[in-house]
């Protein structure tokens, strides 16, 4: 093979439209490294020749070099521009083989729950926080003055049986383990009374918590459970406020359309005392089959009614100067039929599939 | 709680026309009497009228005899001739074939027959069947088999309940006849409403929810004189609580009835829908005239009184043998009915308001009897019947207070609803001692009701209302005077009046106004605080779980809790629900372990569980006060109450057991380890907002248990123990059925939350400098911690180490025995400016020097 002159204007354009052509054609970055290699490399036919252009008469010179300079940058735009193609090329090639499999499990640690109980208090008390209220708690283990006498108890009278109370050993000691958040309803009106009296500041609280009675476990009772109960004392209060009260909670956790109802009933704090229903959010009363309402068309839902003189006046506060209202429900028997729980035993059994189903809020 | 049967009530008042049961329980509800129940028999037909025609006695093999009957059930029978298979060999006339193992009727008795397609309470549905050889069409039925009662002793002879043959017809339908269509509504009567216990006091009521006319079957006209009857004294010399035990008792003797007068089939179905058994025509009437108008009477048989009846306490361990044949050991607060058999008042007849005594109950054969009606005190009365736990239908009643005007009626109603059916003499005489003491008039403003419910209601609206339910009203100006009705005891303060206008004007028309609360002060920090730590747990895999804080001598032993650890100072149940659980749990953890023992059993094999709530311990502090010391509390009762209450700290505990991250695709299986419960621990650190010492170092009279004693990390705050976090012992975990190596941490959130109230982060600046980081490879004794070594090296790195973590801790042979190599990474940073390499090279030789001082540490 005879070596090509730069001069030889047709055989630099046949090596250089070889060249294009072995660029076009190689299909991988290495091949186009090789075809690169081959027609700019060191022993490529234009390198010698461009060699040759330092040893050329002067006058041939300058076209030579025109001429090489020509075929260098057309072969080197060529080249980036194959480059580029074949890079475009690899890099989508590499995305797609890089894919993975999404439906794979990604967390190989179970994910924990809080209980809903106490996402369901939690809850109801930012409904009331969010209007003013404040959120007060107390013992669990309690005097049975507190949960009983000042609340209007006589030691005699059978409303002090209606709940069946775990007294502490010995029964001299005087303690029990409360029936009912009532007593932190007390305890609340006694921190806030000086505000009340001097500020006119009215005591809004709701006061959540575990509760005991000695009923053993079944699908509908269990002997420790939670009460979430309000109590507002201020000038002019009525139990219009306390239905307004009960109807805006409901709403709160049943949506707009919830409506409550109150019925005439006993307890010994509360003069008058009514028990207050919500009408079934499931069937709206309209279906006689309906397993939340029991077809009633209502779901009891707590107690209430506006708080005794005698309680008042046993947290220390005018019941001429002040009227107040008091209600409460359980935090179990909302849960029940707001989430169709339907035996007890689930929440408090412990295990943590029922947990689970209700995340980290409710 | 009541039964009432609708026939009975009707009677006094006027139901509704076409008013179903359940419409008149809404009714009732409205008012305030919440149904608990409606029933029915239960029984569905054909339930006929049998004669019996021809009765067959045939001994079986396994000894029992029964009776083939025919039996003619009217237009039921089958048509003469041969019986069905197997009976087919026979002729019969027209009749059913039914085979009966009961012998207390004959040939010619009327019966009650269920027939094949009938459904008996249960529900047992009848159908015709094969046995005893014979084909049998239903059953002959006893009054158990109708829910008429407990008696099975036989099946019911209609004659014998009362019915004459004469007006019995083969085929009868007998679901009316025995009363069997009636409806009861069972109704929960609250503590305050004792008159609601009788048909008067619902009917009243009823007529108050639907202005319904109302009869009061009270009403009867009283005959007779009181005088010098059978003598009564009441001698109360122990009153509880100030009241005298008795203040009115009526006595009223019937002569000469007839002791084998059958009850009429009404009074027994009445007193059998309303929950009671049929006994004696003098026994049944006495309850049949409690149930309607609410005043419990007793029956005495005149022969074996003693006179003068006294009403007296108890002597100290006087005893009696009551109507259930129980000996009774008497307290000197029980009243008690006496006569003067062997002395004035010396005999126990009846514990008063409780229960009759057995020597003067009437019998077989008493012809003269001694009515007793009487008003007593409810303290006296409810103290009794808890004391010696003998409720009664009579104590129920009156522990809820009955109406003082009704001793001389009900005894009125009792006599001749005796005499009606029974013969004999009311006694013109009789004695009525009524100490009763008038009802006192409750004053109270005209407006009161308006101000309470925020209704405005007129003057004449609450006056009619509170005439309605048997008050007298008069005005005084503003002021309303207003007198109960004797039946009333309950409305005791204007509030109470309050009450009856606005249940009576109806709930269902109370406005809706939602009040305006000041500005409130928020969740407090410990709210905060606690529903963080809840929170974070639970993003870290633990799952919230709520225990019952019960637990059993035992699991203190099976936690290895040493006999003087504080944790033995446990709290005990008076009365708990489980005589294996009395105990009050001393920490979370004794009963967290249950829940994870609740999901390994179902299959669970990587478990970790958390429970934030209170523990109970220490020994009763002290004496809680009986009561407040005035009508008011006083913030001195609240302390003098506070000091004594034992403690009961909120805390927050955790188990895992198993995996932590399980075995997959993309990796093994991590299994929990002491780090993680410790890690926990760090978490709820960082949500209170405190730092807290750690060792392993128990403290006095607390113990590592139920922890391994080499793996658990002990935590301080100013001193004080406040948790723990590692393994559980492995006898722990052995001795409650836990995997090995279980962790678990506790720690008492109360004492941090208080730490960091109030406390405000003060920021220091963020230095923008270029961090110097220097690693070291110590080698220390075994002996020295982690953490003293790195807390040396941030001591000697004088404000200028950032940050120094080990992470490396490496022992073996290249280190030799007793040794340990730790290697730290250190952070350097100053505020100011970039550290120089000399400043660099400064602060790593203070850091070898001090660790090689402190602990003998060389560079590796």
């Amino acid at each position: 093979m005879t070596e090509l002159s730069p001069l030889d204007a047709a055989g630099v354009d046949a090596a250089v439209a070889e060249a294009l052509a072995a660029f076009a054609a190689a299909s991988s970055l290495d091949e186009l490294k090789e075809a690169r290699l081959a027609h700019t490399g060191d022993k490529a036919a234009l390198t010698l020749a461009n060699r040759q252009i330092g040893g050329l008469e002067p006058a041939e010179k300058a076209a030579a070099g025109k001429a090489m300079g020509a075929a260098r940058a057309a072969m080197g735009r060529a080249l980036a521009a194959r480059t580029e193609e074949l890079e475009a090329e690899r890099d989508a090639r590499v995305l797609v083989e890089e894919a993975v499999d999404v439906t794979l499990p990604v967390s190989r640690q179970a994910p924990g729950a809080r209980h809903p109980l106490e996402t369901m208090q939690e809850r109801m008390c930012d409904v009331f926080v969010s209007m003013g209220w404040e959120v007060a708690e107390g013992p669990e283990m309690e005097a049975e003055w507190f949960n009983f006498d000042a609340l209007n108890f006589d030691p005699d009278h059978p409303a002090r049986e209606m709940q069946d109370t775990f007294f502490i050993d010995p029964p001299s000691s005087g303690l029990l383990m409360r029936t009912h958040t009532s007593p932190v309803q007390v305890r609340a009106a006694l921190e806030r009374r000086d505000a009340l009296e001097n500020e006119g500041r009215g005591i809004y609280v709701v006061c959540p918590g575990k509760t005991f009675r000695t009923d053993e476990l079944d699908a509908t009772h269990t002997p420790v459970f939670h009460q979430i109960e309000g109590l507002a004392i201020d000038r002019g209060l009525t139990m219009a406020h306390l239905k307004g009260t009960l109807d805006h909670f409901a709403k709160s956790l049943f949506g707009p359309d919830a409506v409550t109802r109150l019925r005439p009933s006993f307890f010994p704090f509360t003069e008058p005392s009514a028990e207050m229903d919500l009408r079934c959010f499931v069937c709206g009363g309209e279906d006689p089959s309906c397993r939340t309402c029991r077809g009633t068309g209502w779901i009891e839902w707590g107690g209430c009614g506006m708080t005794h003189p005698n309680v008042l006046v046993a947290a220390g506060i005018d019941p001429e100067k002040y009227t107040a209202f008091a209600f409460g429900m359980g935090i179990e028997r909302t849960l029940m039929f707001r989430h169709n729980v339907t035996d007890m035993r689930d929440m408090v059994e412990g295990d943590v599939r029922f947990s689970q189903q209700f995340g980290m809020e409710i | 709680m009541p039964k009432i049967p609708l026939s009975w009530l009707a009677e006094s008042v006027a139901l509704v026309d076409g008013a179903t049961p359940e419409d008149i329980a809404t009714s009732l509800a409205r008012v305030g009497l919440e149904e608990e129940g409606i029933h029915g028999s239960g029984v569905v037909g054909p339930l006929v009228v049998g004669r019996v025609m021809s009765l067959v006695k045939e001994e079986q093999s396994n000894g029992k005899t029964i009776n083939y009957c025919r039996v003619d059930v009217g237009a039921f029978n089958d048509p003469a001739g041969p019986g069905h298979k197997p009976d087919n060999k026979v002729d019969y006339p027209s009749s059913k074939g039914i085979v009966c193992g009961a012998h207390n009727f004959v040939e010619g008795d009327w019966v009650v027959v269920v027939l094949p397609g009938a459904t008996l309470p249960g529900p047992f549905p009848i159908s015709g069947r094969k046995t005893y050889g014979h084909w049998s069409d239903g059953m002959i039925c006893s009054a158990r088999e109708l829910g008429l009662g407990e008696d099975h002793s036989g099946i019911i002879v209609l004659t014998e309940l009362g019915f004459s043959a004469d007006s019995l017809e083969p085929g009868q339908d007998a679901i009316p006849l025995l009363g069997l269509d009636q409806k009861t509504i069972e109704i929960n009567v609250t503590p305050d409403r004792g008159y609601s216990f009788s048909i008067r006091g619902v009917a009243r009521e009823y007529a108050h929810a639907t202005g319904a006319s109302f009869t009061d079957p009270a009403g009867l006209p009283v005959t007779g004189t009181v005088g010098d009857g059978f003598a009564v004294e009441i001698r109360d010399d122990a009153p509880v609580r100030g009241t005298v035990g008795c203040d009115r008792f009526v006595a009223r003797v019937v002569r000469g009835f007839d002791p084998a007068a059958a009850s009429p089939s009404w009074m027994k179905q009445r007193l059998e829908a309303a929950g009671m058994r049929s006994i004696s025509l003098a026994v049944d009437v006495t309850n049949y005239v409690m149930l309607e108008l609410g005043q419990p009477l007793h029956a005495y048989d005149l022969a074996t009184l003693a006179a003068p009846i006294v009403v007296r306490r108890a002597r100290p361990a006087e005893q009696i043998v009551t109507l259930d044949d129980a000996t009774r050991v008497l307290d000197g607060e029980d009243l008690l009915i006496t006569d003067s058999a062997g002395g004035r008042g010396a005999r126990a007849i009846g514990i008063a308001g409780v229960m009759g005594g057995a020597l003067t109950e009437v019998s077989a054969s008493t012809t003269d009897v001694l009515l007793e009606a009487a008003h007593f005190d409810p303290i006296t009365i409810a103290r009794t019947a808890r004391r010696h736990k003998l409720g009664s239908e009579a104590s129920r009643r009156f522990e809820r207070a009955v109406d003082t005007a009704l001793p001389p009626v009900a005894v009125q109603r009792a006599a001749n609803l005796l005499v009606e059916h029974g013969g004999g003499v009311i006694e013109e005489i009789y004695t009525d001692v009524d100490d009763v003491a008038p009802v006192q008039a409750i004053e109270m403003d005209r407006d009161y009701p308006s101000r309470i419910v925020g209704v405005e209601y007129s003057v004449e609206e609450v006056t009619d209302s509170l005439e309605q339910v048997g008050c007298t009203v008069e005005r005084d100006g503003e002021v309303l005077i207003v007198t109960p009705p004797t039946w009333r005891a309950d409305l005791e303060g204007p509030i109470n009046l309050v009450e009856e206008v606005a249940r009576l004007r109806g709930f269902e028309n109370l406005p809706s106004v939602l009040p305006v609360a000041p500005p409130g002060r928020g969740y407090t920090h410990s709210q905060i605080v606690r529903k963080s730590v809840a929170r974070s747990l639970a993003e870290a895999g633990l799952t919230q779980v709520l225990t019952y804080p019960f637990i059993s001598e035992s699991r203190l032993d099976d936690c290895l809790l040493p006999s003087d650890d504080v944790r033995r100072d446990v709290i005990r149940l008076a009365n708990p629900l489980s005589a294996e659980q009395p105990l009050l749990r001393t920490a979370l953890v004794e009963t967290l372990v249950d829940a994870v023992r609740v999901n390994l059993g179902r299959g669970a094999q990587d478990v970790a569980v958390y429970e934030t709530g209170r523990a109970y311990l220490g020994r009763l502090v002290g004496s809680v006060p009986a009561t407040y010391s005035g009508d008011s509390i006083t913030p001195d009762d609240v302390e003098a109450l506070n000091k004594a209450i034992p403690g009961q700290v909120r805390r927050v505990a955790g188990v895992m057991a198993g995996n932590k991250i399980a075995a997959g695709w993309d990796g093994h299986a991590t299994p929990w380890k002491w780090t993680d419960a410790m890690a926990m621990v760090e978490k709820v650190e960082r949500a209170c907002g405190v730092v807290l010492d750690i060792s392993n170092e128990a403290g006095e009279r607390q113990s590592t248990a139920p922890f391994h004693p080499g793996r658990v990390a002990i935590y301080r705050l100013d001193g004080e123990i406040v948790g723990a976090a590692g393994e559980l012992h492995p006898k722990v975990c052995e001795n409650l059925g836990l995997p090995a190596r279980t962790v678990a941490f506790e720690v008492a959130l109360d004492p941090l939350i208080e730490e960091s109230e109030g406390v405000l982060v003060t920021a220091s600046p963020v230095s923008g400098q270029v961090l110097a980081k220097e690693d070291f490879a110590f080698v220390v004794p075994a002996s020295v911690t982690a953490g003293s070594l790195v807390d040396a090296v941030i001591e000697a790195g004088d404000g200028l180490v950032e940050d120094a973590r080990v992470f490396d801790v490496y022992t073996g042979e290249q280190i030799g025995e007793g040794k340990k190599s730790l290697a730290i990474n250190v952070k350097m940073r100053d505020a100011d400016h970039t550290l120089s390499a000399d400043e660099v090279l400064e602060v790593r030789n203070a850091i070898i020097a001090a660790a090689g001082e402190k602990f003998g540490a060389v560079l590796r």
